[in-house]
C-alpha cells in the first residue's frame, strides 16, 4: 500500500514530464530530419555545418558569454554589499522588482531612453562628451540584455553568500589571511555553485534571444533563437527550425553537465 | 492521499464552474457562434468606429484578432484553433492558401456593392473572377525620407540608397521579399526573379549597403521615423501616409525603377463558423462611405472607385498613393515563388543579416 501510493503521487509529475518536456523534445528531434517540402532527410544538418549557420553559432556564444562575462561582474559584487546591508531583503526586493515586468515593456522603453532624442544622448550632451548612436549597436544589446538578466544572476550568488558561516571568514581572519586570500581561498570557493547556478540561468537564454536582437540590436546581432524564429513564423521550413533546436539542447546539455559535476563541495 | 483526491476534486469544480460563468456570460452578451463574426487582420488596420457601426446595424457580435505577418496568419489558420470567419491575407498568400484548399469561395450576390469597386482591382491573376477574394486595400512599397535631415538630397531611386553620404541613415523593413526585391529592383531585375546569379548579385549589392544601415526592424519603424531617429525608411504606402499626415518633413517616393505593388484582400478561410455574417461584413466594408472612412483612418489606397467622392480631393490626387497607369506599368505584384525558392530568398536575407559593417 505504501509503495502503491506513493506511485499514485508521482502520477501528475510523470504525466507533466511526458506531456511538456519529452514529448516537444522528440517532436523538435522528429521535424529535424524533414526538409521544406517533407520529404525524409538529412540535410538540415548537412546544412548546419555551412559557414552562415556555424558563422551564427560562433556570435550567438560569443554574445552570450558577454552577457554572462558582464552580468557576474555586476552581480558578485553587488550580492556581497547585498548580504552586508540592514534591510538585505528590501534591498533584494527592489533589485528584483524589474523582473516582474514584462520584457518586451522593457525593451521599448529602452528605443526611448536609447534614441537619438533620448535620455542616454541627452545626457552625454550635457556632461559634454557628445550625442552619438546608442541604440542598435553592440553595445546597447549587450548592455539591455545584461539589465534584464541581472535578477537572475544576483539571486543565487546572494543566496549563497548569505548561507555563508562567517565563523569560516573570522577563522581565516585569525590564521593570518589577508582579505584577498579570504575571498580566494574561503568565500569564492564556497560560493562557486551560487555562481555556476547564476551563469547557467543567463548563459542558456541568452544563447536564444530573440526579441531584442530585432528591437535594440535592429537585426544587427543575428543569434539561433532569431533564425529559430524565422523558420517557424516566416519561411515555414520547421525542419531547419528544428534542427537549430537540437543543436541548441545539445549545447545546453553540454554545459549543464561541464557546469554542474562540483557537487562533492569543499567542506 | 485523501486530501490529494479532496485537492484535486476542488480543482475540478472550479474549473467547470469557471467554464459554465464564462459560457453563461458569453450568452448574455451575445456571443453565441451563430452570432459573432471573427475577424483576423493585420495590426491598425481598421477603423474601430466601423466594427462599432457594424455591430450596432447588424446585431452581429465582432471578435477582432490581429497578425503581423502573411505567414503567421496561415499558420495559426492551418493549425485550426481558432475558426476565423475572415482573414485579409496579401495577394501572393491568397494564391497559396487556394493551392492548399484553406478557402470557402465568396458568394457574390451576397456583396451587391461590389459593383463599387474599380474595375482595375477585379479579376486579378491571384484569383481569377475573384472567386474567393474580395478587394480590401491597396499599395506600393517605397522610400520615406525626412527633409529635415537629408536636407537637399533629393531621392527618386533605388540606388540612391548606396550614397555614401547616407551612412547609419537607412531603416529597412525586416522582410526578405521586400528587401531582396529592393536590391533586385535597382539591378533592373524583377522581384520575382529566380535566377540564381542574379539573386546572389542581388544579395551581394545589399552587402555593400550595410554601412547605410542603421536597422532593420519590424512594426517599430513607424515610431522611429517618427522620432526623427533616421533619415530614410523603406516602408508601405500606408505607414508612409500616416505618418506624413502627421509630420511635414516626410517625403515619400516610389522608387523610378520599379517596386512592388500588392493587394490585401478579404477571405473567408475554410475553418469559418459564421460565412453568413462574413459576406454581411464584406459587404458593409464595401459601402462607399465606410470604405472612404476606413480609408481616411488606414492611410492605403482604396480600390473603392465610389469611395472617392467621399474623400479629401488632394489624397486622391496624390499621385504617389493613387499612381496613374504610366507608374501602375512599373510596379509589379509578388508571385508565390513556391516553398524552395522562397526558401532560398530567405536564406539570402539572413546572410545579408548576418554581414557585419
Amino acid at each position: 500500500m505504501r509503495t502503491n501510493s506513493r506511485n499514485f503521487y508521482l502520477i501528475p509529475y510523470v504525466l507533466w514530464i511526458a506531456l511538456f518536456v519529452v514529448t516537444p523534445l522528440l517532436l523538435v528531434l522528429y521535424y529535424s530530419f524533414f526538409n521544406i517540402e517533407g520529404h525524409l532527410t538529412l540535410e538540415n544538418y548537412r546544412k548546419f555545418f555551412t559557414p552562415v549557420y556555424l558563422k551564427m553559432t560562433l556570435s550567438s556564444f560569443w554574445y552570450a558569454f558577454l552577457i554572462t562575462l558582464f552580468s557576474l561582474l555586476i552581480s558578485y559584487p553587488t550580492a556581497y554589499l547585498l548580504t552586508k546591508t540592514k534591510h538585505k531583503q528590501l534591498w533584494l526586493l527592489l533589485i528584483i522588482l524589474p523582473s516582474w515586468i514584462n520584457l518586451l515593456l522593457k525593451a521599448y522603453a529602452f528605443l526611448g531612453i536609447f534614441g537619438t532624442y533620448g535620455a542616454a544622448n541627452s545626457f552625454l550632451e550635457a556632461v559634454g562628451i557628445g550625442g552619438r548612436q546608442i541604440l542598435f549597436t553592440d553595445f546597447s544589446f549587450i548592455f539591455v540584455s545584461v539589465y534584464i538578466f541581472l535578477p537572475f544572476m544576483i539571486l543565487p550568488i546572494f543566496n549563497s553568500l548569505d548561507e555563508l558561516n562567517p565563523t569560516l571568514l573570522d577563522a581565516s581572519n585569525d590564521l593570518g589571511g589577508s582579505s584577498w586570500v579570504t575571498f580566494k581561498r574561503v568565500i569564492f570557493p564556497l560560493t562557486l555553485d551560487g555562481v555556476k547556478a547564476g551563469c547557467q540561468i543567463v548563459f542558456i537564454p541568452a544563447l536564444s534571444l530573440f526579441m531584442l536582437t530585432r528591437l535594440i540590436a535592429g537585426n544587427r546581432v543575428i543569434t539561433l533563437g532569431t533564425a529559430i524564429e524565422q523558420h517557424f513564423l516566416v519561411t515555414q521550413d520547421w525542419g531547419m527550425g528544428s534542427t537549430i533546436a537540437v543543436f541548441l539542447i545539445i549545447a545546453m546539455v553540454l554545459i549543464m553537465v561541464l557546469t554542474g559535476r562540483r557537487k562533492r563541495g569543499i567542506l | 492521499m485523501k486530501k490529494l483526491i479532496q485537492a484535486l476534486a476542488a480543482v475540478l469544480i472550479v474549473s467547470f464552474a469557471l467554464l459554465y460563468i464564462v459560457s453563461g456570460l458569453n450568452t448574455s452578451q451575445g456571443y453565441t457562434s451563430s452570432n459573432t463574426l471573427t475577424i483576423f487582420n493585420w495590426g491598425d488596420y481598421i477603423d474601430a468606429e466601423l466594427v462599432d457601426k457594424f455591430e450596432q446595424e447588424t446585431g452581429i457580435k465582432v471578435i477582432y484578432e490581429t497578425f503581423d505577418s502573411n505567414e503567421a496568419m496561415m499558420t495559426k489558420i492551418e493549425q485550426g484553433g481558432t475558426a476565423y470567419d475572415i482573414a485579409v491575407p496579401s495577394e501572393y498568400a491568397i494564391e497559396k492558401m487556394k493551392e492548399e484548399d484553406l478557402l470557402l469561395p465568396v458568394n457574390h450576390s451576397k456583396i451587391p456593392n461590389l459593383k463599387y469597386i474599380d474595375q482595375r482591382f477585379i479579376d486579378l491573376p491571384f484569383d481569377p473572377g475573384n472567386a474567393y477574394s474580395i478587394p480590401y486595400f491597396w499599395g506600393t512599397v517605397g522610400i520615406l525620407y525626412n527633409t529635415d535631415i537629408l536636407g537637399d538630397n533629393k531621392i527618386t531611386n533605388w540606388n540612391d540608397l548606396w550614397d555614401p553620404d547616407l551612412k547609419n541613415q537607412i531603416l529597412l523593413i525586416d522582410g526578405a521579399r521586400e528587401v531582396m526585391g529592393m536590391a533586385l529592383n535597382s539591378l533592373n531585375y524583377s522581384l520575382n526573379d529566380k535566377n540564381k546569379g542574379h539573386l546572389i548579385e542581388a544579395k551581394e549589392k545589399l552587402d555593400h549597403l550595410t554601412p547605410n544601415i542603421k536597422a532593420i526592424v519590424g512594426d517599430e519603424i513607424r515610431m522611429l521615423m517618427e522620432n526623427d531617429e533616421a533619415g530614410i525608411g523603406v516602408v508601405w504606402s500606408g505607414t508612409a501616409q500616416e505618418l506624413m499626415w502627421e509630420k511635414d518633413n516626410l517625403e515619400y517616393v516610389v522608387p523610378e525603377e520599379g517596386s512592388n505593388l500588392w493587394f490585401d484582400n478579404m477571405v473567408i478561410p475554410k475553418t469559418a463558423k459564421n460565412p453568413e455574417a462574413a459576406h454581411q461584413f464584406m459587404n458593409f466594408m464595401l459601402d462607399p462611405e465606410n470604405a472612404a472612412q476606413n480609408t481616411e483612418y488606414v492611410g492605403y489606397s482604396t480600390p473603392n472607385k465610389e469611395a472617392l467622392n467621399y474623400m479629401d480631393e488632394e489624397t486622391i490626387s496624390d499621385e504617389r498613393f493613387y499612381p496613374d497607369e504610366e507608374m501602375t506599368a512599373r510596379l509589379e505584384v509578388y508571385e508565390n515563388l513556391g516553398k524552395k525558392m522562397l526558401s532560398y530568398y530567405n536564406e539570402l536575407f539572413l546572410e545579408f543579416k548576418m554581414h557585419k559593417k
